[in-house]
Order: structure tokens, then C-alpha cells, then sequence
């Protein structure tokens, strides 16, 4: 095998055991989801010595990267505010990520849902 | 020096540390080395090893460095480099691998950058170029003036001007080790080091 491969086979693999790890019986696999979809992103937050689970939801408006390197970007509305973030979707920090609504959309890329009222939204994403 | 060795560009990917945080990593095979000379200060005037890196076919080589390989007892290879200075004590035949590095350690990253050809100052030295508007038309990416008249009647040494921009050599000092991988030979770096994938690279640490 390409030793490349090699190594971005084995980070993916550590990445998947360290969340195994920290986890035990509760691992959860990542689901198959697209951007359009609302999911729940359960977020490591560390303060201090302390971990505890933070949940993000949010509908998804775009995926990139393949392999280790997959992103995916996740947008919601927080106190009249919209917030986005991106996480490596390998990343260890995410403990788990649940669809709770798929959506039907034509594009790969949701970035024009920004600027748009939620039953505009409703209205693309349905 | 503590620790040298050539190595390959493979390319780059991300890596996860303990803490969960993504990172940019530069994936190099490196090594194993075959000592090919030691140079001593009696003889040569300096102290210094050589080592060669990448097994090739004994027809490959010409004959002045097949009889340079032949006279140290070692395999062909194909790139050849002199380390000067090396602490521990070597002889010829000794391999040198990756094992030499660990976890942590600072190095110094000698390759040659990528080659951009011959470029205008904008790219080159980030001049800012003219006016895009009032009437200007052809000086859009000039460097403007590149010096006074009458006296001094040349330009200065050093003047930033247009020509051949990278492809030379380039090092970058105090990158860090992430992870060595001695059964495959690999060494991963944080961040990114000088170079095209497949480019030659000397590790070094100090």
C-alpha cells in the first residue's frame, strides 16, 4: 500500500479508537448524513480538569474534504444570532452525531440559506 | 550535530493530538542511511560523514561512483550527502534510520522550495503594484522607479527587481517531531516543510 495512505489510514483509525475509548459503551458511529440535513453534534467542552457534553443543532450547509480531512459546516440560530461552525468530522472532540430532520435539497452547498428567514428555510429544505 | 538523515517529501495530511486538536502534519520518509565516507580532520581538513540514501541498481551508477561505493563495501544509492560535525562516532557501512529522532524533538528542514519561475515584484517581493484607475493602463503590476538620476547614476545592489523566484534551497529550523514510525520508515511532521512532494530532504538536529 502508498505509505501516504498508510498514515491517513491509521490517523483515522486512532481517531475512531480515541473516541472508542473515551466512550466505552456508548460509542456512537458517525451517520451517513448531507448537508440540508439538522443534526445534533454532541461537543466535547473542556474546562479545566472537567469534560462534559455540549450539544449543537443545527442544519448542516455544506460538506468538503475527503478522508481524515472531511469538514462539515453547521449553522443555527442562538438568541436572535446566527452561529456557524466547522468541525473535522473525525475529530475526537465529537462525541456523537445524530440527524434529527433530513432535508431534500438540489446543491451540495446550502451557503444561500444565510441570509434567509426560518420558513424560507422550511420551504427549501422540504 | 546529534541527528541527520535524507529523506522524501510524501505529502500532507492532518493529524489528531492527545487533546482532540487538529493539526497539520507533512508525512517524510526518511532513511534508512548507509554511512559511505567519513571524512576526519587529519586527512580532509574537516570532520564530517557521508551518507546515501535510496538503494538503486548497480548499472545505474557511473564509474567513478561505483569505484566510491565499491571502496566503502556498500550498496549504490542514489542520493548522496555530507553531514559535518556528527557526535557520535560512525563507520562506514553503519546505517543510520530513523530511530535517531523521537516524539518532541526540535529539527532543522533543508530541501529545495518550489520553483515559480521568473516572476514580477508584485508576487515576488509583494510590491503593491500602480493604480488600477486615473487613466493608468500599463502599470498595473510595475515596481515603479528603480532609482534616482545623475547621482548615483546606477542602481543599488540588492535592488528588488523581477527574475527567478524559489526553487533553491530553503530550510526551516525548529519544526516539530509529532510521531516516528520506525517499521515504515516515516517520520511525521507539524506543519509544512519546503518542497514539492518527492523532494529530497536533510533532517537535522542540533
Amino acid at each position: 500500500m502508498n505509505k501516504m495512505t498508510l498514515v491517513k489510514n491509521m490517523i483515522a483509525e486512532r481517531a475512531i479508537e480515541a473516541r472508542k475509548q473515551k466512550d466505552g459503551d456508548n460509542f456512537a458511529k458517525i451517520p451517513d448524513f448531507k448537508a440540508g440535513d439538522t443534526a445534533i453534534v454532541a461537543v466535547r467542552v473542556v474546562e479545566g480538569e472537567k469534560e462534559r457534553i455540549q450539544n449543537f443543532k443545527g442544519i448542516v450547509l455544506s460538506r468538503r474534504g475527503d478522508g481524515i480531512n472531511q469538514t462539515f459546516l453547521i449553522r443555527k440560530i442562538s438568541n436572535g444570532v446566527g452561529v456557524e461552525r466547522i468541525f473535522p468530522l473525525y475529530s475526537p472532540m465529537i462525541q456523537s452525531i445524530k440527524i434529527f430532520r433530513e432535508g431534500r435539497t438540489r446543491r451540495a452547498k446550502l451557503y444561500y440559506l444565510r441570509g434567509m428567514s426560518d420558513r424560507k428555510i422550511r420551504q427549501k429544505l422540504s | 550535530m546529534k541527528a541527520a538523515i535524507l529523506g522524501k517529501k510524501l505529502g500532507m495530511t492532518s493529524y489528531f493530538t492527545d487533546d482532540g486538536i487538529q493539526i497539520p502534519c507533512t508525512v517524510i520518509e526518511a532513511g534508512p542511511c548507509t554511512v559511505v565516507q567519513v571524512k576526519t580532520n587529519e586527512k580532509e581538513g574537516y570532520n564530517a560523514i557521508q551518507i546515501g540514501f535510496e538503494e538503486i541498481a548497480e548499472k545505474k551508477v557511473n564509474n567513478p561512483l561505483k569505484g566510491h561505493f565499491e571502496k566503502a563495501g556498500v550498496k549504490p544509492t542514489r542520493y548522496l550527502k555530507e553531514f559535518r560535525d556528527f557526535n557520535a562516532d560512525l563507520s562506514i557501512g553503519e546505517v543510520l534510520s530513523v530511530k535517531q529522532f523521537e516524539t518532541g524533538d526540535k529539527v532543522k528542514i533543508t530541501s529545495k522550495s518550489k520553483g515559480r519561475g521568473f516572476q514580477g515584484v508584485v508576487k515576488r517581493h509583494h510590491f503593491g503594484g500602480g493604480k488600477a484607475s486615473h487613466g493608468q493602463s500599463s502599470k498595473k503590476r510595475h515596481g515603479g522607479s528603480v532609482g534616482a538620476s545623475s547621482y548615483p547614476s546606477r542602481i543599488f545592489k540588492g535592488k528588488k527587481m523581477p527574475g527567478q523566484m524559489s526553487g533553491k534551497k530553503a530550510s526551516i529550523q525548529n519544526i516539530e517531531i509529532i510521531e516516528v514510525l520506525p517499521e515504515q520508515n516515516l517520520i511525521l511532521i507539524k506543519g509544512s516543510v519546503p518542497g514539492a512532494p518527492n523532494t529530497i530532504l536533510e533532517i537535522i538536529k542540533r
